[in-house]
């Protein structure tokens, strides 16, 4: 079976091209170790648990995001790097925004706490702190694409994780952190929903937030500043059409 | 300079740099991935601790922990981490881990094997991931410091002192010094050699134990490698303990159970082990449990199952095999996580801290890395507080020189090939059954691929992110330990938890002992000692 990879190497003057490569496994992991391996020794990208939870081997798969160790590929597939992110050689991405964002959403918990929580807290915040940091939805989300300051889907389902975590003392500094650029900007896209690995749902943590920020006090900056223009003593047009 | 160096930045190597962070001490933590990409991520059962002391109490845990080891272990180190255990487990709930929890809202537990008791906490099989992420948030909370993405060369030690260590940084490739006052290694275990019959993850090759074994640093009980029973046919991807601990029953091609199930994880290895060299097959099975249950407490184990073999287990029976999984022994630590260096500590997988012996308790791991983890950093940067400063050491340019070296080596031989002959040979002749005449192939084996080195070099020749010359060196870690495997285990001649020797079928008191690996003078110095 053939399989193209997009290159890259910063090291080379003729730094992009798509390769070709035949190989045997279907197991796309198994099949960048049998290239290294076998047939071209640069070819460069991260992996480690080889089972879907370290998150290291995230790339593209025909433009979709994958974990490679998850992944049966078919002849002519195209691998490529995550986008959003700069890479550093072939498949392998820079992945120091992890930390940058994190911090900036302040999303842990602010002072140890003792306070007794339940089987349904647990279960309220389960699928959240299932995330590997795979930068899958990162890379799939059109507004990073164009505004690098945006707190992406990962941190921002990571601030809902603590914002529902009972054992947080105040969920309004969180919140804070995420209106500006934060839950306000995003589109409602939900391709961050789609590749997700772990099946979390990025989108709805948004929207969770939105609603969360609406009780606690915060309104949408993006309307206050919207100025519809509207006047009510115009009577030309009238949109319900009556 | 620093005060606190921590390599390796799994959960041991987090929660030290938390503590010593804690304790007014300046931390870097330097590790080859990064701490999300850490194997804690995979560990997935639980984590043991006496919690709730009206069916349960620590000196059974004590008890169980000694036994499983098989008298290969320090009692007083087992109480001190049994001890701590529910404090290790309520701070990580106090800090967001979401442990399950039962209908009076305590922390749920589950059985594992080699004890009779329910004690296992957990986060339904996610457990390892759940604590890696959560570590990570209070590390970005507390501003510790990080580099990532550096590969260990070694560890800069003078007259049985350690400085600090050298370090390659993969995304540049360039040597970097780091001088420090204390440093902690945490880098794991070194069960990762058995590359492609071993439950661990890619990254995991042994680079800490290796790096160590060179600076003269005493590794201890090197023999005793932990087969994890089940992982699947193949892949070998883990399928947790929990499996078992939540009813799941192991078969035989007659479809007849053959031990029982929670029994420590050496006896339940050895009874697989057998049917499967009698080429019998052996499968878990399920299908019996409420697949209810199955979904919320094992959603990890039924993801695998189908996602790697195509079976549903709440349905068909699960094809699986041992494979090396865990690292009782490493560098000998005392009882303050101290090794035989100055200056340099060790906790976690990649410490032998007389804890597990030769068998390890499942979800005691966990424990460990927490607890001792902790401790270690507490007692590492007390040392640093002690200290004034430190003299640098010039050692950039001879390792500058081992790197061009490599580059410069002819690519007659691939390495990898090699790499993949080396990982079969090792789980062949020194896996869980071993006799004499297998151990001195493989160290003839061995011998000969040192020989070939000269004639195995990198094809990448780029500076930044070679992960070619990255996998060579770490090919090289992987050869000098498997070594050290087969040499520890050739001088035990008995069989005592994981150890098995077909000549030596029983345990022997004359070697109720640590055995030792140390390089002193230049010489390879194997032999044994009290335990201690």
């Amino acid at each position: 079976m053939k399989i193209k990879i997009k290159r890259y190497n910063q090291e080379l003057i003729e730094k992009n091209s798509i390769d070709e490569f035949e190989v045997s496994n279907t197991n796309l992991l198994k099949a960048l170790i049998q290239i290294k391996q076998y047939n071209d020794s640069t070819l460069t990208f991260r992996c480690g648990c080889k089972s879907g939870v370290c998150g290291s081997c995230a790339v593209k798969v025909n433009g979709l995001e994958k974990l490679a160790c998850r992944t049966k590929i078919n002849q002519n597939d195209l691998i490529e790097p995550l986008s959003n992110i700069n890479i550093i050689k072939d498949l392998v991405i820079d992945v120091s925004h992890e930390t940058f964002l994190l911090d900036k959403v302040k999303s842990y918990i602010d002072i140890n706490s003792n306070k007794e929580i339940n089987q349904e807290d647990i279960e309220k915040i389960d699928l959240q702190s299932n995330c590997i940091l795979c930068n899958s939805c990162y890379s799939s989300c059109p507004i990073y694409s164009i505004n690098k300051d945006f707190i992406g889907p990962f941190a921002l389902t990571r601030a809902l994780r603590y914002v529902d975590d009972k054992k947080l003392k105040d969920k309004k500094e969180i919140l804070n952190n995420i209106q500006t650029n934060g839950i306000w900007d995003c589109t409602l896209c939900g391709t961050c929903s789609l590749v997700c690995p772990q099946s979390i749902d990025p989108k709805a943590d948004i929207l969770k937030l939105q609603n969360i920020s609406f009780q606690e006090g915060f309104s949408n900056p993006n309307l206050n500043n919207f100025d519809m223009n509207f006047d009510y003593e115009f009577d030309g047009f009238n949109p319900n059409g009556f | 300079m620093v005060d606190l160096l921590i390599i390796g930045s799994g959960g041991a190597g987090l929660c030290a740099a938390l503590s010593a962070k804690e304790n007014g001490c300046d931390v870097l933590v330097v590790s080859k991935t990064y701490p999300t990409h850490s194997q804690t991520v995979q560990a997935q059962g639980g984590i043991n601790a006496v919690l709730y002391e009206n069916d349960d109490d620590i000196n059974l845990h004590i008890e169980d922990t000694y036994k499983a080891s098989c008298r290969l272990s320090n009692k007083d180190n087992i109480k001190t981490l049994c001890e701590n255990a529910k404090d290790s487990v309520l701070w990580l709930e106090s800090i967001g881990v979401p442990f399950n929890k039962d209908e009076n809202s305590k922390i749920k537990q589950r059985k594992f094997g080699g004890t009779n008791k329910k004690r296992t906490c957990y986060s339904s099989d996610y457990t390892g991931l759940k604590i890696i992420h959560t570590l990570f948030d209070q590390c970005i909370k507390n501003k510790i410091d990080f580099k990532n993405e550096y590969f260990l060369i070694d560890l800069i030690v003078e007259n049985k002192k350690c400085y600090g260590a050298i370090f390659l940084d993969i995304k540049t490739g360039k040597i970097e010094n780091i001088y420090s006052k204390s440093t902690i290694l945490a880098t794991g275990g070194y069960a990762g050699v058995y590359s492609n019959n071993t439950t661990n993850s890619l990254s995991n090759c042994a680079d800490g134990t290796a790096a160590a074994l060179r600076a003269g640093v005493k590794l201890s009980n090197i023999e005793f490698v932990q087969f994890h029973p089940t992982a699947l046919e193949n892949s070998n991807i883990l399928i947790s303990e929990s499996a078992r601990g939540e009813g799941a029953y192991l078969v035989d091609s007659k479809n007849k159970r053959f031990i029982d199930e929670l029994k420590s994880r050496d006896e339940v290895t050895k009874a697989i082990y057998e049917k499967l060299i009698n080429k019998d097959k052996v499968y878990l099975d399920l299908r019996h449990l409420d697949e209810n249950k199955i979904n919320k407490l094992l959603p990890q184990e039924k993801r695998i199952a189908f996602e790697y073999t195509n079976i549903d287990i709440t349905k068909e029976l699960l094809p699986i095999n041992p494979a090396a999984h865990y690292s009782m022994g490493g560098i000998k630590t005392d009882k303050n996580f101290k090794t035989n260096i100055e200056n340099l500590y060790a906790c976690g997988e990649v410490a032998q801290s007389s804890i597990h012996g030769a068998n390890r308790l499942g979800g005691n791991s966990l424990i460990e890395i927490i607890t001792f983890g902790k401790k270690a950093g507490i007692s590492a940067s007390n040392n640093s507080k002690n200290m004034k400063s430190i003299k640098n050491i010039e050692s950039i340019t001879s390792f500058e020189n081992k790197i061009e070296n490599i580059y410069n080596l002819p690519n007659k031989i691939n390495f990898y090939e090699k790499k993949d002959l080396l990982a079969n040979e090792l789980f062949e002749k020194v896996g869980i059954i071993k006799n004499e005449n297998d151990l001195d192939d493989f160290i003839n084996f061995i011998d000969n691929l040192n020989s070939q080195l000269p004639n195995m070099g990198i094809l990448d020749k780029s500076k930044i992110y070679n992960k070619n010359l990255i996998d060579f060196l770490e090919f090289l870690n992987q050869i000098e330990i498997s070594k050290i495997i087969a040499l520890c285990s050739k001088q035990r001649k008995e069989s005592r938890g994981s150890h098995n020797r077909l000549e030596f079928k029983n345990i022997s008191n004359e070697y109720e002992k640590y055995s030792y690996a140390l390089i002193e003078d230049e010489l390879l110095k194997i032999g044994f000692e009290e335990i201690s």
